[in-house]
């Protein structure tokens, strides 16, 4: 082999190896990048008045999203506490109680779920929450949301269940455990760390969605009272405020942003270091 | 003593011959009905959830049958329904999604799995993990305000300057279009790829590269002309994944996309997806046929999203295993 | 165990904060042509009436009809009227008429990005027919330069911009259109969502005045007010008279004198290419759409409420905005109009 052809190839492989090492430096800065312009732009509008006062009316400048982050914390929470019980329970029958046959039909029906536009589901919420109760409603919003975390609850409950040790369960089993005693006593606990991420995660992932509130949650000028008037959200008014030509506006899009990007990201942070504490992530 | 008798009775198999209640004041089986009925209830969601599309689009399916998918015309006035504006916008942005990141993803997965230390190379995905993380509604607001005028000021000029002849680079630029959706897309999809390849990289058992290298080729050479297309597969099927999330994206799209119902050939003229039409018209289609057009719509999307989902599940188990079978 | 419990409860402690309030919540959707002056009046009314709050959304004239008729807000909103299909349609599901109430008077502008062109461009009505048409396709046409003689119009190509939602400001530019053009008449016809030959699409009001800030070379139509609210230019039109006016106060109010007189009792009614010397020709009443019939009281009574305030009191407000008083007359016949609302 000629000396000129092996410097040529070995120039190559150094080369595109390079390029490799470009393409994920540039991927993991776009990141920062994000962060970075939010910080930015939105850095100085995120004050006291943001966080308590309500929007003003159009055209006037100052203002607030206080309805909106209210609205948010509200349609998240029930939405938990709508979508989590499903996956939780419905993940500890596939890895405990079920048979193959209904596991499969279980997992497929969840990964059908998973992969459904979420602006779908929004007219699936739309269509059975809405229209027959004839209003906009923060449950109709956190129907919606409480679906999307269902498939991820599910299947990471199943995962982390079934990733118990043996040796714990038959334990329990020695002892004179009844089944249930042993799920609800000994397994849960064992693999709570990782149930608890995936619900976060699951959270972190719904938190941003604006398509599947756009006509479930509606929007709100004011506070909404109850759970059953129309509510104003985070990601809606982002939207909102970043398609009007108020300037205004426009900052106060950025501040939203900055305070949404730093919930997800904090809740995923949050979710991935305890996880890397306790047991490793089986990947979906 | 009597109690540890009872539950040894108790822990046994159940048995068909014990009736239904006495099975009922067993602890377990309470627990395995109520475990069954949350079960239950995601297929129920599911199945309800197909249900509803397919029984609120029958309007526009009786009208205009399988031309749906061919007319191009969008009347709300004369009560005309076309998908075809709808579902070429969705695949030329979701293409140039895809071309834009799938070498950057591809590249940047070769070098976590190949070439970083492995401390390296999980602080790196880790980022792109929480790049994964970032809501649409973001990515829409930076594509209004960066990506948008990019477009308008650096790229348009740079392309249409030397190739405006070609029918992809004709025309007027308004910022928004095709490729402004399509770029903002391709950063949101490589994470998808990244993380996806990476493992499927990693999964590659250590023989197939040892042996190349053992042969003589350069690092480059085992890993592009043996490892990857071992995990040819499972690449494929990370492309797949990334191309489902791209066709369901709604906010960042219709940020960006110009909301034009035309088919255009080139990239620069404004367009519309399947998501961003029902995002936009969903709370005003007055009259029935012109709201079950959309769901419609949103039915195929979710038919498109479901054999792209499951065409890459499987492309990426078969991957897996193939590379756990040839460890042995 | 004791977490579960601890979590339960902090959970239903939030239910309670959150749910003790009881204010009147009263829901509208609608046009975004008259949401500067919705959004200030309901604004006011909340701070004289603390127990009355109204949630004006503005998603466009055409979800302003859609959910009316579907019943998810107590009241809509729409400067495109309901033609008598969408009114029978009302009755038809709800099982009582949808009536119209003129809330103020607006005008749709012209309005565009040029730079070097920071006035007023005269655009006759074969200009702006032939401009969305898609047939005047370049700034400098004999079309727009024989009006302007003196502007500095570059050759660039016009990025025309629409309403990508159903839109009572399209409703009235078509119309008017439709009007003034035969061609656009047959090929694309008056409605809240047409078949646009070109264009780049909005949404909203706001949507559009937002693109076209940001686009140059771009025209669009839009509201008086969000014209004025973003500082950008907006020009001229030829009206019947032959005479080029420009929107404003005098020029909407010349364009309602008719249409006051002989005002019909459902309250709808057209004046698009008005009649008389000042009258700027794209003007438009834009409506409250109140249903007849409440199940609700207090509902009731706090629309009509606000609806006695708004044609009292509210109207003092509108001018600031750049909306036309109503005229006298049609106040005084939707006074007795309110009276209609059981």
């Amino acid at each position: 082999m000629s000396n000129g052809r092996l410097r040529w190839r070995k120039f190559v492989s150094n080369f595109m190896l390079a390029m490799t090492g470009v393409c994920a430096f540039v991927s993991v800065l776009v990141l920062f990048f994000i962060l970075g312009y939010l910080l930015f732009n939105g850095g100085t509008s995120i004050n006291w008045d943001f966080f308590t006062k309500l929007p003003k009316p159009v055209g006037e400048t100052g203002g607030g999203m206080a309805n909106a982050i209210v609205g948010s914390g509200k349609i998240l929470l029930l939405a938990s506490l709508m979508g989590v019980p499903i996956g939780f329970l419905g993940g500890i029958y596939l890895a405990e109680f079920s048979g193959k046959g209904m596991a499969s039909v279980v997992r497929y029906a969840a990964d059908l779920l998973n992969g459904v536009p979420s602006i779908v589901i929004g007219i699936f919420a739309y269509s059975l929450v809405v229209l027959p109760f004839k209003h906009f409603s923060a449950y109709a919003g956190s129907f919606a949301l409480g679906m999307m975390m269902i498939p991820i609850t599910l299947r990471s409950t199943e995962e982390f269940l079934k990733s118990v040790p043996r040796m714990l369960r038959e334990g329990a089993m020695a002892l004179g455990a009844s089944k249930w005693k042993t799920i609800a006593t000994v397994i849960v606990p064992a693999a709570y760390r990782g149930i608890m991420t995936a619900i976060l995660l699951a959270l972190a992932r719904v938190a941003g969605e604006t398509a599947p509130l756009l006509f479930t949650a509606f929007g709100n000028r004011f506070e909404s009272h109850g759970w059953s008037q129309p509510t104003a959200t985070l990601p809606v008014m982002i939207y909102t405020y970043a398609v009007s030509p108020y300037d205004d506006w426009h900052r106060q899009a950025w501040a939203a942003g900055l305070v949404l990007l730093g919930l997800v990201l904090i809740i995923n942070i949050l979710a991935r270091t305890i996880l890397s504490r306790g047991i490793a992530v089986p990947r979906s | 003593m009597a109690t540890t008798a009872t539950t040894l009775k108790n822990a046994g198999p159940a048995t068909g011959s014990r009736s239904f209640f006495a099975k009922l004041r067993d602890g377990d089986e309470i627990a395995r009905l109520v475990t069954l009925l949350f079960a239950t209830t995601v297929v129920l969601i599911t199945v309800g959830l197909v249900w509803e599309l397919w029984v609120n689009s029958v309007l526009p399916r009786q009208k205009f049958g399988l031309h749906f998918f061919v007319t191009s015309v969008w009347d709300p006035i004369m009560d005309q329904f076309g998908a075809l504006p709808f579902i070429y916008g969705t695949m030329v942005t979701s293409a140039v999604a895809l071309l834009i990141a799938v070498p950057f993803g591809i590249g940047a997965a070769i070098f976590l799995a190949e070439l970083a230390p492995p401390r390296v190379s999980d602080t790196l995905q880790f980022f792109i993990d929480l790049l994964a993380a970032v809501p649409s509604v973001i990515y829409g607001l930076l594509g209004v305000f960066i990506v948008v005028p990019l477009v308008r000021t650096l790229i348009y000029p740079a392309l249409n300057n030397p190739f405006g002849y070609l029918p992809i680079f004709k025309g007027p630029s308004y910022g928004v279009g095709f490729i402004t959706a399509g770029i903002v897309l391709a950063i949101m999809v490589i994470p998808y790829i990244i993380s996806v390849s990476r493992e499927v990289l990693l999964s590659v058992p250590r023989d197939q590269r040892e042996a190349a290298l053992a042969l003589g080729s350069t690092r480059w050479e085992s890993t592009w002309k043996v490892v990857v297309p071992f995990a040819k597969t499972g690449i494929m099927g990370s492309i797949f994944l990334a191309l489902a999330r791209a066709l369901g994206e709604t906010m960042a799209v219709t940020m960006v996309i110009g909301n034009t119902p035309k088919i255009a050939a080139s990239l620069f003229a404004p367009g519309y997806s399947i998501a961003a039409v029902i995002a936009n018209e969903f709370t005003e289609a007055t009259g029935d046929l012109y709201l079950q057009s959309l769901i419609a719509l949103g039915l195929v999307l979710f038919l498109l999203t479901f054999v792209l989902n499951g065409l890459a599940r499987i492309l990426i188990v078969i991957t897996t295993q193939k590379g756990s079978e040839v460890r042995g | 165990m004791k977490r579960f419990a601890g979590l339960a409860i902090g959970v239903l402690a939030l239910c309670a904060i959150v749910v003790a309030d009881n204010a009147l919540l009263i829901n509208g959707a609608g046009a975004t042509f008259p949401y500067p002056i919705y959004s200030k009046w309901f604004d006011v009314y909340h701070t004289k009436n603390p127990n009355i709050q109204f949630n004006y959304q503005s998603i466009g004239s055409g979800g302003g009809i859609k959910q009316i008729t579907e019943g998810t807000v107590d009241f809509g909103a729409s400067d495109g009227p309901m033609n008598d299909d969408q009114l029978k349609a009302f009755q038809d599901k709800r099982g009582t008429a949808i009536l119209h109430f003129p809330a103020v008077l607006g005008a749709d502008v012209p309005t565009y990005n040029l730079s070097g062109v920071n006035g007023a461009l005269n655009f006759t009505p074969d200009a702006l027919a032939g401009i969305f048409l898609g047939k005047v396709t370049k700034w400098n046409d004999p079309a727009i330069a024989s009006a302007n003689k003196g502007a500095n119009l570059p050759a660039t190509d016009i990025v025309v911009v629409h309403r990508s939602d159903g839109s009572g400001t399209t409703y009235i530019w078509t119309d008017y259109l439709s009007k003034i053009s035969d061609e656009w008449k047959t090929k694309v016809g008056k409605g809240t969502s047409v078949n646009w030959p070109v264009g780049l699409g909005g949404k909203g009001n706001e949507g559009v005045t937002g693109l076209i800030k940001q686009t140059p070379n771009s025209i669009g139509y839009v509201e008086l007010i969000y014209a004025v609210q973003n500082n950008i230019p907006y020009g001229t039109v030829k009206n019947s008279s032959g005479a080029f006016v420009k929107a404003d106060l005098v020029s909407v109010t010349a364009a309602a004198a008719g249409a006051a007189k002989s005002m019909p009792d459902d309250f709808r009614v057209s004046i698009t290419d008005a009649p008389g010397k000042t009258a700027y020709p794209i003007s438009s009443f834009t409506w409250l759409l109140i249903p007849q019939k409440f199940q609700d009281g207090a509902k009731r009574d706090a629309i009509k409420g606000f609806l006695k305030w708004m044609l009292n009191e509210g109207q003092d407000s509108v001018e600031a905005l750049s909306y036309a008083k109503l005229p006298k007359e049609v106040v005084e016949k939707e006074k007795k109009a309110i009276n209609n609302i059981q």
